[in-house]
């Protein structure tokens, strides 16, 4: 393990950031955090730099096994990259970079040439070799982004982490700075944590998300483990897009069900009302964007919408326009109690479709 | 066609509301330039004017009177100690108020402007209230205090007339306060403390702590973090606050004039001397050291513009 926090518990008068969180990060991988703001995530990610400390007493900080706890930042051997990049303004980019080694203790620095070597060597690495004498203001966004990350990493930290590291750019850069960023990190192999509201990001970018909530961690897993078997409702809202139901009843055997959910992918729309087994929908707004089609409905008896998400071959067979009838069919349904342990069920439509339509009978 | 150019035409003055008004503009062109050359440009023509009315040559004569020359060394005395004192103080309150968290900020920030709220003359009685020999401060306590400085003062006050004398000569002579150079200092510490702290504040607080963050994650020391990013990002506030806090030092009446005593040739700056002269109708002498004052402010001023010039230059 590379970084291990344990029993972090972190509070700002009466606000609770971090409520006894532990994590662990192996080494040479790629964690996300992920959640909302408000839930902890950017806290615990400054602890762990020792940008703060948690609360006297409590938690414990490791670095590749050493207790790093009470280590003030800059010795901790952290590269930590800011939201909105924090680059020396008065500085050039290549004074920006080379400012880690240059403010070490005169025996620990470098020589002059080895310094200049090493920003050259990080400059190529960040593509920007021309850029050197520039200021960050005349930088674009994702370039000073980057000049950030090669001004971290020149003092070879134990650990990156990253802030919110693509929050302040726009769609078309943060996308290609993912990519680069992705092959950058494998390359160099260094063990990475960034922080991140954004889930697609996280699922894209990272070896494990861990999913936090409320100063606690929801879930923590592949980005496969934690989309596809979500641990909490919130989880589940939190990564992708979900329809939503407030169940009504406990039709279903060992579930407590308050919430049910169903993805948008796995909503099946019918031409024609099937008795019992279909929900009877208004067709509200239909759009297609490269292989799906996203279908807007509205179910008839209580105007609960739901979104569907259909293959585009479908949706022209079935030629659905706004305005029009129709109904639809879940493949699979998720059930969480409010109160409790969850427990989560894969349900076939046939069984909680007609719960679903018919109140007397009902989840 | 006509109708044409008569549509452009409004089309092009439409957006701007102000615009369809150029008499409104004027007029308050017309009084805000009105007001300058009445209240500003006038009284400062009229001091040059005085100051020369007998030529050049009484014009210098002015500055030969020993109480004069007295008079500028004292101010210079005053400004060169008070201007360093309040730029370490103005550094330090706003470091603290824009780079922490604390109870009492809001406090401690309006203290800081409590000079500019204050008559200056308040500041001087309390000053004479606190250190005279009747103050509040026991005088063996204040010798204690400010032996130091009155050591230092006193030497610096004697030394064009006396030579460069052993300075512990100093040291056996009572160290007065009030009625002596020390007190002037004090009262104008006082008085211009917030220049420093105002003008770096707000400065500071835009730019975060981000930065500081960041040199500190990359190892640097609390030292090294202040020297190299956070004073180098604030050094165009710092000149201007020193520059302003400079010409208040040298042009402050009230409070120092509480406190001076105004023993001739002694503990006069140069505006209490100006006063002086001018009661005893020695218009031009007061005149001349009155355009040296208003000189110096001219120069402020002129300083201050640059400084906001290359200052945008740099950030364009």
């Amino acid at each position: 393990m590379s970084i291990v926090a344990r029993n972090i518990t972190k509070t700002f008068g009466a606000y609770t950031a971090l409520a006894d969180v532990s994590l662990e990060v192996p080494t040479g991988k790629l964690v996300a955090l992920l959640g909302p703001s408000g839930s902890g995530k950017t806290t615990l990610l400054r602890i762990i730099a020792g940008l703060e400390f948690a609360d006297s007493g409590s938690g414990r900080i490791d670095f590749h096994g050493q207790d790093v706890t009470d280590t003030p930042a800059g010795k901790r051997g952290v590269g930590f990259v800011f939201q909105h990049y924090a680059l020396f303004r008065h500085m050039t980019v290549a004074e920006n970079i080379a400012f880690g080694l240059t403010v070490r203790p005169r025996k620990e620095r470098p020589a002059k040439e080895k310094i200049d070597a090493r920003v050259k060597e990080l400059l190529k690495l960040i593509q920007l070799e021309e850029l050197g004498g520039r200021y960050p203001a005349q930088l674009s966004g994702g370039q000073r982004q980057r000049v950030a990350l090669a001004r971290a990493l020149a003092v070879d930290p134990k650990v990156l982490l990253l802030d919110e590291p693509f929050g302040a750019l726009d769609a078309r850069v943060r996308k290609e700075l993912r990519r680069w960023l992705r092959h950058f990190q494998r390359e160099i192999g260094v063990t990475t944590i960034f922080v991140t509201h954004d889930q697609e990001e996280a699922l894209e970018l990272a070896d494990e998300v861990v999913v936090m909530n409320n100063a606690k961690i929801e879930q923590l897993g592949t980005p496969q483990q934690v989309y596809d078997q979500p641990a909490s409702p919130f989880v589940i809202e939190f990564l992708g897009n979900v329809n939503r139901f407030a169940a009504l009843g406990h039709p279903l055997p060992g579930a407590g069900g308050d919430v049910l959910y169903v993805r948008p992918h796995d909503v099946d729309i019918q031409r024609d009302y099937k008795g019992e087994h279909g929900i009877r929908v208004r067709v509200e707004h239909v759009f297609s964007a490269g292989n799906y089609g996203r279908v807007a409905l509205v179910r008839t008896d209580n105007h609960e919408t739901i979104d569907a998400e259909i293959s585009r071959a479908r949706l022209a067979e079935l030629g659905l326009r706004a305005g029009e009838e129709a109904s639809v069919v879940f493949r699979h349904i998720r059930l969480f109690p409010k109160e409790g342990k969850f427990t989560e069920r894969d349900v076939v439509t046939e069984d909680a479709a007609p719960t679903l339509t018919d109140p007397g009978r009902g989840i | 066609m006509a109708a044409i150019v008569s549509r452009l035409e409004r089309r092009s003055s439409a957006p701007r509301a102000n615009a369809d008004s150029p008499l409104l503009k004027w007029s308050l062109l017309a009084v805000a330039s009105a007001f300058l050359v009445f209240f500003l440009v006038l009284p400062l023509a009229a001091v040059f004017a005085e100051a020369f009315r007998r030529g050049v040559e009484a014009y210098f004569e002015a500055f030969k009177d020993p109480d004069t020359a007295a008079s500028i060394r004292l101010t210079l005395i005053v400004a060169a100690s008070v201007v360093p004192l309040n730029l370490l103080f103005g550094v330090a309150a706003a470091w603290a108020i824009a780079k922490y968290e604390f109870k009492g900020k809001a406090l401690l920030t309006t203290f800081i402007d409590l000079p500019f709220a204050v008559s200056p003359v308040i500041a001087g009685l309390v000053y004479v209230l606190i250190f005279s020999a009747h103050g509040w401060i026991p005088p063996e306590t204040q010798q204690f205090l400010l032996k130091p400085f009155a050591v230092l003062f006193g030497w610096l006050a004697a030394m064009p007339a006396f030579g460069w004398l052993d300075p512990l000569a100093y040291w056996f002579e009572e160290p007065k306060i009030i009625f002596h150079t020390t007190g002037i200092v004090l009262a104008t510490i006082f008085v211009t403390f917030p220049f420093v702290a105002r003008e770096l504040i707000p400065l500071m607080q835009a730019q975060g702590n981000d930065e500081e963050y960041a040199a500190v994650t990359l190892g640097a020391s609390g030292w090294q973090t202040f020297r190299r990013v956070t004073l180098p990002n604030v050094k165009w506030g710092l000149f201007y606050g020193v520059i302003l806090c400079n010409a208040r030092a040298m042009g402050e009446f009230g409070a120092v004039a509480v406190v001076s005593g105004k023993i001739r040739g002694e503990t006069t700056t140069m505006p209490l001397h100006i006063e002086i002269l001018y009661n005893e109708y020695l218009f031009v002498a007061a005149f001349a050291v009155a355009s040296l004052l208003a000189l110096l402010a001219l120069v402020t001023l002129v300083l201050k513009s640059v400084i906001e010039w290359a200052h945008s230059r740099r950030h364009a």
